[in-house]
C-alpha cells in the first residue's frame, strides 16, 4: 500500500503528512513529529500512556489509525502549558506527587483532561477514580493523582469564576 | 501489522460494494479490530473506514416510541445522553461498566455488537481455536477456562461474547438494522448473535457486506425506565470484563410482576436472554422468593465447561441481587461505580 495524504492539526499546529495506512497516531506522534510525550505502554488499549485528546474527547492513540483521524484537531502533552508557565492540572500533578517515575503521567494529564471537561465526575473521589480506569499508573501514585484532579477542578473552577466576572 | 489497502467510501452502497469483496473488514471505531491486527488475529486485506459515513451517528426517536440508535454513534455519548440514560437506565449503566473512558469515547454501537470474544486461547495464534481457525481444535477445553461459558457452549468452543451493552439490549428487545447488497433488513439482538455448535467461526447473523446501520428499541422497552438494572461482578473494580453479568427491567403495580425482562452476560458466546426466567415471574409477588425461583430457572440449564462451575451459582446470586436492584428501583443517578456490586445500593443485601 502507498503512502496516503492526510492533514492534522496537532497543538494548533497544522500538518500535511503521508502515511502508511497502518500508522497509529500514536506511531506518527512520536516516530514521524518527535511528540514522545505521548507515551507506548502496552500499544493495546489497555494502560492509557497513549492518551490523547481528539476533538477535545480522550481516546487511546495506540488504537486509532492516523489516516481514519484525517483532518482532525489533535492536543498532547505537549501543547498543555502556555509557554513555561503549567497548566493548573500539571501544577496540580507536582504539588500532590501525583507520579512516581512519571511514565504514565502524560496520558494521566490527558485523561484528567478529558475528564474535567466530560463534566461526569464533579468532586466525588469515587467518581474520579471510576472516571481515571483508563490509566494504569504501577507506581501507584493513585492518592495522588486524585488529589491533583481535586484540586485542579477547583483551580479551574476559580478562574473560570475570575473570567466570568 | 500486515499491509491492507484503505478505502473510505462516501456512502453506505459505496462501503458495502467494498466490503463484499473477500478480505475486507469494516473500521469504525477501532479499538478491538486494530487490537487483533496487531496480535496477528485477524489479517484484513482491505479496510473499509466507514467511520465519517453521514446518518449513522444520530439517534432518532421513532414515531411510534420507539428509538433508532446509528451504528456509529460512540458509547460515551449514547450514555450520556440524558433522555436515553433517563429512559434506558439499564442500558446506559451497562454501557458505563464497560471498557475505559477513552475507549467509550471510541467506540461504536454496531463495533460493540461485533467485537470478538476476549477467551484467551482465540487471542493467542499459538494456541488452537476453532473460532479463530475452524477444525484446529480448542485449547480452552482442559485449558484455563473457569471465566468460559456455563450455557450454550459445545465441545467446539466454550468463548463468551464479551459486550456489557448487549445484555440489556436484548432483554429489551432490541432489533439490528443491517444493509447488505439486497437491502435492508433487520434481525432481533436474540437472533443476531449464534452459539458455537460444530460451527463457532460463523458468530451472528452477517453475510460478507453486511452493515449494521443502526440499532432498534421498541416502544414497549421505555415501560421499565422506573425499574432497570444492570450488575456486573469483575474481577477488579473496574476496566474489566464481566465474570457474570445481568440487566433486569420490571414493571409492579400493587406488589405484582406485570412485566419482566432478564437477561445474562458472560455466561455464554451471546448476551443470554432468560425467558424461562421471565416466565417464572410474570405476575409472581415481587419478593425475593420469587427472584430466586426465577435464577433457577435461569440456570437449569447451565453446565461447567470446566473449571467454572461456580460461575453458575454466582449467576443465581447475580440475578437474584440485579432483580432485588431493579425493585427497589432506578437511582435519580448513577452511582459512582456503575453496576458494581460494591456500590452501595439502598435495601439490597450484598451478600446475596
Amino acid at each position: 500500500m502507498t503512502s496516503l495524504p492526510i492533514t492534522l492539526t496537532i497543538n494548533g499546529h497544522r500538518h500535511e503528512l503521508e502515511v502508511d495506512p497502518r500508522v497509529t497516531l500514536l506511531d506518527l506522534l512520536r516516530e514521524r513529529l518527535d511528540l514522545t510525550g505521548t507515551k507506548k505502554g502496552c500499544d493495546r488499549g489497555q494502560c492509557g500512556a497513549c492518551t490523547v485528546l481528539v476533538e477535545g474527547k480522550r481516546i487511546n492513540s495506540c488504537l486509532a489509525l492516523a489516516v481514519s483521524h484525517d483532518g482532525a484537531n489533535v492536543l498532547t502533552i505537549e501543547g498543555v502549558a502556555h509557554g513555561e508557565e503549567l497548566h493548573p492540572v500539571q501544577a496540580a500533578f507536582i504539588a500532590h506527587d501525583g507520579f512516581q517515575c512519571g511514565f504514565c503521567t502524560p496520558g494521566q494529564i490527558m485523561s484528567t483532561l478529558g475528564l474535567i471537561a466530560e463534566g461526569q465526575a464533579g468532586d466525588d473521589p469515587e467518581r474520579i477514580r471510576e472516571g481515571l480506569s483508563g490509566n494504569i499508573c504501577r507506581c501507584a501514585a493513585y492518592g495522588g493523582i486524585v488529589e491533583a484532579v481535586l484540586e485542579a477542578q477547583q483551580q479551574l473552577a476559580k478562574a473560570d469564576r475570575r473570567t466570568a466576572a | 501489522m500486515r499491509d491492507f489497502d484503505y478505502i473510505r467510501p462516501a456512502t453506505i452502497p459505496d462501503a458495502i460494494a467494498a466490503a463484499a469483496e473477500p478480505g475486507s473488514a469494516y473500521l469504525a471505531g477501532g479499538t478491538n479490530l486494530l487490537d487483533l491486527m496487531k496480535g496477528g488475529i485477524t489479517s484484513p486485506e482491505r479496510i473499509v473506514d466507514i467511520s465519517r459515513l453521514p446518518e449513522l451517528n444520530r439517534i432518532e426517536r421513532l414515531d411510534y416510541g420507539g428509538l433508532r440508535i446509528g451504528a456509529l454513534v460512540r458509547n460515551a455519548d449514547l450514555a450520556h445522553d440524558s433522555a436515553f440514560a433517563s429512559t434506558y437506565p439499564a442500558v446506559a449503566e451497562a454501557l458505563l461498566s464497560g471498557a475505559s473512558a477513552q475507549l467509550r469515547n471510541a467506540a461504536t454501537v454496531g463495533g460493540n455488537l461485533l467485537q470478538r470474544t476476549r477467551c484467551s486461547y482465540f487471542y493467542d495464534t499459538a494456541s488452537a481455536c476453532n473460532r479463530r481457525e475452524p477444525g484446529a481444535g480448542c485449547d480452552a477445553l482442559g485449558g484455563e477456562n473457569r471465566l468460559h461459558a456455563v450455557l450454550g457452549w459445545s465441545d467446539a468452543c466454550i468463548a463468551t461474547h464479551p459486550s456489557d451493552f448487549c445484555v440489556p439490549l436484548v432483554a429489551l428487545d432490541a432489533v439490528v438494522e443491517i444493509e447488505g447488497k439486497k437491502g435492508r433488513r433487520h434481525v432481533t439482538l436474540e437472533e443476531f448473535h449464534r452459539l458455537p455448535g460444530e460451527t463457532p467461526q460463523r458468530e451472528n447473523a452477517l453475510e460478507p457486506g453486511d452493515l449494521i446501520v443502526a440499532v432498534r428499541l421498541p416502544a414497549e422497552a421505555a415501560s421499565f425506565s422506573a425499574n432497570a438494572r444492570y450488575l456486573k461482578v469483575r474481577e477488579r473494580t473496574s476496566y474489566a470484563f464481566a465474570v457474570v453479568s445481568a440487566a433486569a427491567a420490571l414493571v409492579v403495580d400493587g406488589g405484582k410482576i406485570r412485566a419482566a425482562r432478564l437477561a445474562l452476560g458472560g455466561v455464554a458466546a451471546k448476551p443470554w436472554r432468560a425467558r424461562s426466567a421471565e416466565a417464572v415471574l410474570l405476575g409472581a409477588d415481587a419478593n425475593e422468593a420469587s427472584f430466586a425461583s426465577a435464577a433457577d430457572a435461569a440456570l437449569a440449564d447451565a453446565s461447567p465447561s470446566g473449571d467454572n462451575a461456580f460461575k453458575i451459582e454466582l449467576a443465581r446470586r447475580i440475578v437474584v441481587r440485579v432483580l432485588m436492584s431493579a425493585l427497589s428501583g432506578t437511582p435519580e443517578r448513577l452511582p459512582a461505580l456503575p453496576a458494581s456490586p460494591f456500590s452501595n445500593i439502598p435495601g439490597v443485601r450484598h451478600d446475596a
